[in-house]
């Protein structure tokens, strides 16, 4: 570490970056309402967690997935089975197999991950909007399974997850700092896991591999196994923020893994940027707030419109956002940072993963 | 073994087709001749079906396989729409689903306006006017949007597939909310049913079964009518696209857009024509099938789901990759929800689903490009 090397733009985005983890770290303590510490700052955590494994496969592999909303979904939906007591005194539908806590937590990440495999290798001959087409379908088909399968979820979900965490955390309904630590910690650990897998052999090959897959395939590198890899890392780090939902939300059914979900996802790393991983928590971070903040009732300064525009919901307000992000900058609010910190880096402005991926030969 | 292996020349690289055969060897040989009819309702084992196999109850067989085929109709209507946009343009509409249902709740409204009458609606009480003229006002107004959002939101940034695919994510979200906050109402009081499910209905004629003649099977007209009407859209279609100028220019800027631009060709109207066209095909197949079965909020996910699994197991951007697709899919999926064991606590399961995801992985598995896709990935 050593700032005297880094480049202008590096250490005022350094600064601004050790600044927002004190403030994540002390506002707990430091008299920040609970509503935002527990509802917004904890909710920007897991969701910024899982739009980093969608920000993960576009930025560096060249896949756009919509697949990650519903693999935290069926995360969430295994510790559910597995970790909740059925029978007297149980609050569970599903298996409620009640097994421990500690146990169940791993389990749920290693299925997930094997989901994930298994999805990836079905999808990994194809990338960009291809990619984009097979994971909608993913999470469609997962909404319909989540649904109809009664043994497992059925249609109400599964509830009172949030009774059964590990010893080793406690009770997280008495003591909510705790989980909010923990998912302040696991955001911080998955960014910086994300970072070094970048750095790893396998991180520069997936590079080649959304840049060139021919010419990767043609240096001998198996291009389906890299891309069905980092499916399945990805399919891990959704897990994690599957888990610290349920924890959070306490239940979870096919209604949180739906189509309006699965695109919420998406507008979350959208917003923040498709090109840099630090997207993903600006970008939640920006739809949290507008989500608590943007009520019928909310008066929106200047427009003299209420929070509902032409009758609709907060949907169409988010949609018209997401609209203009998209049309004037593809690369989000980190694309705007870039191009405010430096008007002539042009390029960047239009550079997005499709600018990327090589046209598929006709 | 290995000799009798050797002499079916079969080696190792013969496996996944084996194990793929003999699946649907299995899946075939368990609804001829393998299930049975449960004892009692709810008990059973691996065998028991709701039915039985097809040679114990051949007309409940015969009226699934019916059932499949004229639900392809439907399903092919609207995903040659999709298929046609995404095929010429190379745009993956995610608002095909929204298109959908807008037209769905549009040419409700207009029923219910020209009938008068109320929630619901006998079939007797609808002649044919009064289910055409809802098709004919919903099919263009659909096509209008869908013009609308290519000119505004498409033109300009052709070849950016991912910021074109985001930019109808976005349409798809305004529209589907909007259509929540407007859809359905009360004609007469104006009152507003936040996108509950409603029914429009058939002409009164169709409202009827028509005696087949085979296994005594009585099957529903209004089905054999959809599947007329998919098939009118079928052959309409190929007419369209290889007989006439029209088409040969689609299916010149399909297979090189720069050249078909060059020789002098004026692509952008066509992909205008190209786009209203393929939205109207999704008002017709709403039209259809939600008089087949209704219309309501949510559905548009289902229907974009539809739209996609049919073009990636046909193939991206073909009319018979379209057909292929929704026949395969909808045998699929009527089958799968048919003729699963229903055990005990599991009757009322659904894996259906669960069919639909395997469906695509087999097709994947051997044709990246689904099964009349051109090309790499």
């Amino acid at each position: 570490v050593n700032p005297a090397a880094w480049t202008q733009k590096q250490q005022l985005e350094r600064t601004i970056a050790a600044l927002a983890v004190i403030f994540a770290i002390l506002a707990p303590v430091g008299g920040i309402s609970p509503y935002w510490t527990h509802q917004i700052l904890l909710s920007t955590f897991f969701f910024g967690i899982a739009a980093a494994s969608l920000i993960f496969l576009s930025a560096y592999g060249g896949m756009v997935s919509l697949a990650q909303t519903a693999l935290a979904g069926i995360a969430g939906v295994i510790i559910g089975n597995l970790a909740t007591h059925g029978g007297p005194g149980g609050t569970s539908k599903g298996l409620h197999l009640g097994w421990d806590p500690t146990v169940s937590l791993v389990l749920t990440l290693v299925l997930t991950t094997a989901i994930g495999l298994l999805a990836g290798a079905v999808a990994a001959r194809s990338a960009g909007i291809y990619f984009l087409m097979i994971t909608l379908t993913y999470s469609v088909i997962a909404t319909l399974t989540l649904g109809s399968v009664t043994k497992i979820s059925g249609f109400s979900g599964i509830g009172g997850i949030s009774g059964y965490t590990p010893g080793w955390i406690g009770n997280i309904e008495a003591h909510p700092n705790r989980l909010y630590y923990i998912a302040l910690g696991a955001a911080f650990a998955v960014y910086l896991l994300i970072r070094y897998i970048l750095r790893t052999p396998f991180g520069i090959t997936l590079q080649g591999v959304r840049d060139e897959p021919l010419r990767m395939s043609s240096l001998g590198y198996n291009v389906a196994l890299h891309r069905t890899l980092a499916f399945g890392f990805a399919a891990f780090l959704a897990a994690i923020g599957g888990v610290l939902y349920v924890w959070w939300a306490g239940q979870i059914a096919p209604g949180d893994v739906d189509l309006p979900k699965t695109i919420n996802l998406l507008v979350m790393a959208v917003i923040g940027g498709l090109v840099r991983i630090e997207g993903a928590w600006i970008g939640a971070f920006a739809f949290t707030v507008m989500n608590n903040y943007i009520t019928p009732s909310t008066h929106i300064p200047g427009l003299g419109l209420g929070g509902a525009l032409f009758g609709g919901s907060f949907n169409t307000i988010i949609g018209i956002i997401f609209l203009a992000i998209v049309v004037v900058s593809p690369d989000g609010l980190l694309g705007i940072w870039a191009r405010f910190l430096d008007p002539r880096n042009l390029s960047r402005w239009r550079r997005t993963p499709a600018a990327e991926t090589p046209e598929p030969a006709a | 073994v290995s000799q009798a292996l050797a002499f079916a020349r079969l080696n190792r690289r013969h496996l996944p087709l084996l194990v793929v055969g003999g699946l649907l060897a299995f899946a075939l040989a368990y609804v001829l001749f393998i299930s049975v009819v449960p004892i009692n309702y709810g008990q059973g084992g691996w065998r028991t079906t709701n039915f039985g196999s097809a040679v114990h109850d051949p007309a409940d067989f015969l009226k699934t396989v019916l059932d499949s085929v004229t639900f392809a109709a439907a399903l092919f209507i609207v995903a040659s729409g999709f298929a046609l946009i995404f095929g010429l343009m190379r745009v993956v509409n995610m608002a095909h689903g929204s298109f959908y249902l807008l037209a769905g709740y549009i040419a409700y409204e207009i029923q219910q306006g020209m009938t008068g009458q109320g929630f619901t609606l006998q079939s007797s009480e609808v002649n044919t006017w009064e289910w055409l003229v809802p098709l004919a006002v919903a099919a263009p107004c659909i096509a209008v949007v869908g013009l609308v959002t290519q000119q505004a939101f498409l033109r300009w940034n052709q070849g950016q597939e991912l910021r074109q695919a985001l930019i109808t994510i976005a349409v798809s979200v305004i529209v589907a909310d909007q259509i929540i906050a407007h859809f359905p109402r009360n004609t007469s009081t104006g009152q507003k049913f936040g996108g509950n499910a409603v029914d429009l209905t058939w002409p009164g004629w169709t409202d009827r079964f028509v005696n087949l003649h085979v296994a005594g099977v009585q099957y529903s007209l209004a089905r054999l009518v959809m599947l007329a009407i998919g098939v009118i859209v079928a052959v309409g279609l190929w007419l369209w696209l290889y007989r006439t100028k029209t088409g040969m220019v689609i299916r010149a800027g399909v297979d090189d857009e720069q050249m078909a631009s060059a020789l002098g060709i004026n692509i952008q109207r066509t992909f205008a024509i190209a786009f209203a066209v393929g939205s109207a095909l999704a008002a017709l197949g709403a039209v259809v099938w939600a008089s087949q079965a209704n219309i309501s909020s949510g559905q548009d996910g289902q229907w974009l789901l539809n739209s996609l699994v049919v073009v990636i197991v046909g193939g991206m951007g073909s009319i018979f990759g379209a057909a292929a697709g929704a026949i395969l899919y909808a045998f699929v999926a009527n089958f799968s929800a048919t003729y699963l064991p229903t055990t005990g606590s599991d009757c009322c399961t659904q894996y259906s689903p669960i069919f639909t995801f395997v469906l695509i992985a087999l097709v994947l598995a051997f044709r990246p490009r689904g099964l009349f896709g051109r090309g790499t990935t």
